[in-house]
C-alpha cells in the first residue's frame, strides 16, 4: 500500500514539475470600443460629493461613447488594504480595472510591478497638456516615460477651532512651543477634546516635523537611497511629533493607532481642538460639526513664523497595462483629468487643482487657500523616488516606528535604528 | 482500564473474523481483505491529493525562489535561491517572537475551547428540554456566525469611545487594544467564542451515544461517578476528543479573520502578530511572495509534527482511535 500510495505521489510530482509559480500572463492590452470600462477612485472620508462629480463626467464620457458601459469602484485610502486591492489586480488582469486613481509615492512601485501603462505620447497630445507645470508632470516620470497625469494636490495645514481658541484666548500657533503650548490648554479645559489629533499610523501627520529640523527618511547619496531616519535631525523631529501622544495632548490609548482618515473624522466630529489635515479633508470636516468653526493656518516649523515642510502629496489618475480598452480608458482620464472636473473636484472636494490656470482660478477665487498656498511655496518634501518606497509604505515602517515610541515600547534612537534597517533593506531589494 | 471497556466491546455484536494482529495471523485471505478499505478510499484520495498536493508543491517551490512583484506581474525572471528565504526568516528575531506568542495564543486558545466545550456538552446532558434548546441554539448562532461578522461586532462592543462595554463600566476611552495581552485575550475570547459549539456539539453527541447499559453496568459494579467518568466515558469519547483536540489545535493555530480584522492587520506596531497574519503581512502587503511561502511551509511541518505526535501518544496508550 505505502509503496502504491508513495508512486502515486511521485507520478503526480513529476507531472506538476513542469509548473513554475502563478505568473500574470504578460499583460496582452488590448483596444476594444464597446464593452466595460473599469473605474477605481479612492473612497475618500466624504464620498459622496466626490461621487457626483465623477458621475457627471462618466455622463459625459458616455455621451461621447454611447456603447460603453461605465462602472466606477472605490477603493481603501489606507495604505495595506490599498496596496493589496492594486496588488491583486496586477497579479490578475482579469479582474483589473482600465483607469486608476492612485497616490503619486505608489507611482514608483506600480512602474516596477509593471501595472501601468506608458501614457507618454497620450499626453503628449493632449489639449490642455500645457496647462501642467513641468515639476508636476516630472513627479509621474520614470526613466523618461510618463505613467500618470496628476489629478490634485493634497497639502496639509494646521486646521484649529476657532471657537475654542477664541473661547481660550489662544491665538493661533506660530512654532511648535506655541502648538504643544495650545494644544495642552485645550485639552486641559475641554477634556473631552484631543489637544491636538496625531495618530501613530499618520506617516503624513508626523513627517512634517522630521522635515522641519531638517531630518528626512532618506537621502540620495551616489544614486543610491541610504535610510537617513536615525539621524540626530530625524530623531528630534521623531521626539517632537511622538511627544504630542500625552495624556495632556492625545492620550497614546486613544491615539497610538490613528491613521490620518481617523483624524479627519476626530477633528470633523469636534473632539480634537486641532488636527495635521489636507486641503482635501474640507468637505468631510465641512460635513461634521467643525463647519464653520474652524480656520487654517500653516503648520509651524521649529523656529517662530517657520512653515514645516508639507508632503507634496496629490493624486494622479492612470491607466492600467492590461487595459482591454486602452484608448477609451485614455479618454476617460483625460476628461476626469481636464480643467472642467478638476475645477469641479475642488468645489466639492477642495482638491487643489494640478493645472495651472484652473489653480489660479480657485486660488483667486478661494481665500481659504491662502495657508495652503503659503505651506506650497514655503517649500515641500517627497517621499524617496523609488518602487521600495511602496514597501517601506506597505510593511508600515515609519507607523511601527511613531508606534513603538508611543507606546513606550522602544526610546526614539531604538525606534529610529530599527526602522533605518526596514528602510535600508527595502532599497537593497531585500 | 481493559477490563472495565469490555462491557462496551461486549456490547457491540462479537467481530465476527478475527482481525490480524502482526505478523503471525498474516494468512492470504486476511490479506486479501485488508487491501478493500484502500480501494474504498481511492476515490477521495483521488481528489484529495491533487487537491491539496498542487498547492502545497507550488507552495514548496515558491519558498525557494525570488518571487517578489516584479516576478509577479513585470515578467521578472524568478530566481532559485535555495534556503535563502527560510536562513532570512530564522534569522529574523521578529519570526521568533510571532511563533512563540502563536504558540502561547493558540495553546490558551484550544484549552479555554476544550473547557468550555466540554462544560457546557455535560451542561446540556443535564438540563430540561428548552433549556437545552435555548443553549444550543445560541451555540449555532455563533458557530454560524461568519468570522468578520463575529470580530466586527465584538470590536463594536469594545469600542475605545463609543462601546457599550465601556460604557456599561465607566471606562470610557479606555483602549482594549493597547496593551498587547490585553487585545490577545480580547480576540482569545472571539475565537473561544467561534469555536466551542463544535467542541460543544461533537462532545454531547458522543456523551449522548453510549448505551445507558454501559453506565448502569457501571454503576451496578459499584463504580462512583468519576469512575464512571474516567473508566467508562472517557475511553468511549477518546476517539471524538482526538478529533476535537486536533481540529481545534489547527484552528487556533492558523487563526486570521479575528487578529486580522480586530487588531487592524497585527496591533500596535505589530504587538499581535500571529504566523498567518505574519504570513500575510510579508506575502501580500510587502509582496514578498517568497518569504510568505516560507512561512507557510514552516507552518504545515509544526502542524504536521503536532498531529503526527498526538495521533502517536494516543496509539502509545494502547487506544484504538
Amino acid at each position: 500500500m505505502k509503496i502504491r500510495s508513495l508512486a502515486a505521489v511521485a507520478v503526480a510530482g513529476i507531472a506538476l514539475a513542469a509548473c513554475a509559480p502563478g505568473t500574470a500572463s504578460k499583460s496582452k492590452s488590448a483596444d476594444e470600443q464597446t464593452g466595460t470600462l473599469k473605474v477605481w477612485l479612492y473612497d475618500e472620508a466624504n464620498r459622496a460629493p466626490k461621487e457626483k462629480v465623477v458621475n457627471a463626467a462618466v455622463a459625459d464620457f458616455k455621451a461621447a461613447h454611447p456603447k460603453v458601459n461605465v462602472e466606477v469602484g472605490y477603493i481603501p485610502t489606507d495604505a495595506g488594504p490599498r496596496a493589496e486591492k492594486m496588488k491583486g489586480a496586477f497579479n490578475d488582469p482579469n479582474s483589473a480595472p482600465d483607469v486608476v486613481e492612485f497616490g503619486n509615492t505608489d507611482l514608483f512601485g506600480y512602474v516596477a510591478a509593471g501595472g501601468l501603462a506608458d501614457i507618454s505620447a497620450d499626453l503628449d497630445t493632449w489639449s490642455e497638456v500645457g496647462d501642467l507645470p513641468k515639476d508636476l508632470k516630472d513627479t509621474t516620470l520614470v526613466d523618461g516615460k510618463t505613467y500618470g497625469l496628476p489629478w490634485w494636490l493634497g497639502l496639509r495645514s494646521l486646521y484649529y477651532r476657532t471657537d475654542v481658541f477664541t473661547e481660550l484666548g489662544i491665538k493661533p500657533p506660530t512654532s511648535y512651543a506655541e502648538l504643544v503650548e495650545a494644544a495642552k490648554k485645550v485639552r486641559s479645559a475641554k477634556p473631552d477634546m484631543f489637544g491636538i489629533a496625531v495618530g501613530g499610523k499618520y506617516t503624513f501627520g508626523g513627517l512634517p516635523f522630521v522635515w522641519a529640523g531638517g531630518g528626512d527618511i532618506a537621502t540620495q547619496q551616489g544614486g543610491k537611497y541610504v535610510a537617513t531616519i536615525d539621524s540626530p535631525q530625524s530623531q528630534a523631529g521623531v521626539k517632537a511629533y511622538t511627544d504630542l501622544f500625552g495624556k495632556d495632548i492625545c492620550p497614546p490609548q486613544q491615539c497610538a493607532d490613528l491613521t490620518g482618515g481617523k483624524t479627519v473624522e476626530a477633528f470633523a466630529a469636534g473632539t480634537a481642538g486641532m488636527a495635521i489635515l489636507p486641503n482635501s479633508s474640507r468637505s468631510a470636516v465641512e460635513a461634521g460639526v467643525a463647519k464653520g468653526k474652524y480656520a487654517v493656518v500653516p503648520l509651524p516649523g521649529n523656529t517662530p513664523g517657520s512653515i514645516a515642510p508639507a508632503f507634496s502629496g496629490g493624486n494622479d489618475l492612470g491607466v492600467m497595462k492590461s487595459s482591454q480598452h486602452r484608448s477609451l480608458a485614455v479618454d476617460f482620464m483625460k476628461i476626469l483629468g481636464g480643467k472642467k472636473y478638476q475645477l469641479q473636484m475642488f468645489d466639492a472636494m477642495g482638491n487643489l487643482p494640478t493645472l495651472a490656470s484652473a489653480r489660479g482660478d480657485v486660488v483667486a477665487k478661494d481665500p481659504w487657500l491662502k495657508p495652503f498656498i503659503d505651506t506650497l511655496n514655503a517649500g515641500t518634501k517627497f517621499v524617496p523616488k523609488d518602487a521600495a518606497w511602496a514597501k517601506i509604505d506597505a510593511q508600515s515602517v515609519v507607523p511601527t516606528m511613531f508606534q513603538k515610541v508611543v507606546t513606550g515600547k522602544s526610546d526614539v534612537s531604538g525606534a529610529t535604528g530599527e526602522a533605518k534597517t526596514a528602510i535600508d533593506n527595502a532599497f537593497a531589494g531585500k | 482500564m481493559t477490563t472495565t471497556t469490555t462491557p462496551a466491546r461486549a456490547d457491540r455484536p462479537a467481530p465476527a473474523p478475527v482481525r490480524p494482529r502482526g505478523g503471525a495471523n498474516k494468512t492470504k485471505s486476511g490479506r486479501r481483505r485488508s487491501w478493500m478499505p484502500l480501494w474504498l478510499l481511492l476515490p477521495s484520495a483521488v481528489i484529495l491529493i491533487p487537491l491539496f498536493g498542487y498547492p502545497l508543491y507550488q507552495l514548496g517551490l515558491l519558498s525557494f525562489l525570488e518571487f517578489g512583484q516584479p516576478q509577479a506581474s513585470a515578467g521578472e525572471v524568478a530566481e532559485f535561491v535555495g534556503f535563502d528565504n527560510y536562513s532570512t526568516l530564522l534569522g529574523d528575531d521578529q519570526f521568533w517572537d510571532v511563533l512563540s506568542q502563536t504558540v502561547i495564543f493558540a495553546a490558551a486558545c484550544v484549552v479555554a475551547t476544550l473547557a468550555v466545550g466540554a462544560a457546557l456538552a455535560v451542561l446540556l446532558t443535564r438540563v430540561g428540554k428548552w433549556p437545552r434548546l435555548l443553549l444550543l441554539f445560541a451555540a449555532l448562532g455563533a458557530w454560524a456566525a461568519p468570522a468578520m461578522t463575529g470580530s466586527t461586532v465584538w470590536m463594536f462592543l469594545f469600542d475605545t469611545n463609543l462601546g457599550l462595554v465601556n460604557e456599561v463600566l465607566g471606562m470610557q476611552g479606555h483602549n482594549w487594544f493597547y496593551e498587547k495581552w490585553s487585545a490577545f485575550a480580547l480576540v482569545g475570547v472571539v475565537v473561544v467564542w467561534h469555536s466551542f459549539p463544535f467542541v460543544m456539539i461533537s462532545l454531547y453527541a458522543g456523551i449522548e451515544s453510549i448505551p445507558v447499559s454501559v453506565l448502569e453496568a457501571a454503576r451496578l459494579d459499584g463504580a462512583s461517578t468519576w469512575t464512571t467518568f474516567r473508566h467508562v466515558m472517557l475511553p468511549i469519547l477518546r476517539p471524538i476528543l482526538t478529533i476535537v483536540v486536533i481540529q481545534s489545535i489547527i484552528w487556533d493555530f492558523k487563526v486570521f479573520t479575528q487578529i486580522y480584522v480586530m487588531t487592524g492587520g497585527g496591533g500596535i506596531a505589530g504587538q499581535n502578530l500571529v504566523l498567518n497574519v505574519y504570513a500575510y503581512q510579508k506575502a501580500f502587503a510587502s509582496s514578498d511572495y517568497s518569504l510568505g511561502a516560507a512561512i507557510g511551509v514552516l507552518m504545515t511541518l509544526i502542524l504536521l509534527v503536532v498531529t503526527v505526535f498526538y495521533i502517536r501518544a494516543l496509539r502509545r496508550s494502547g487506544e484504538e482511535l
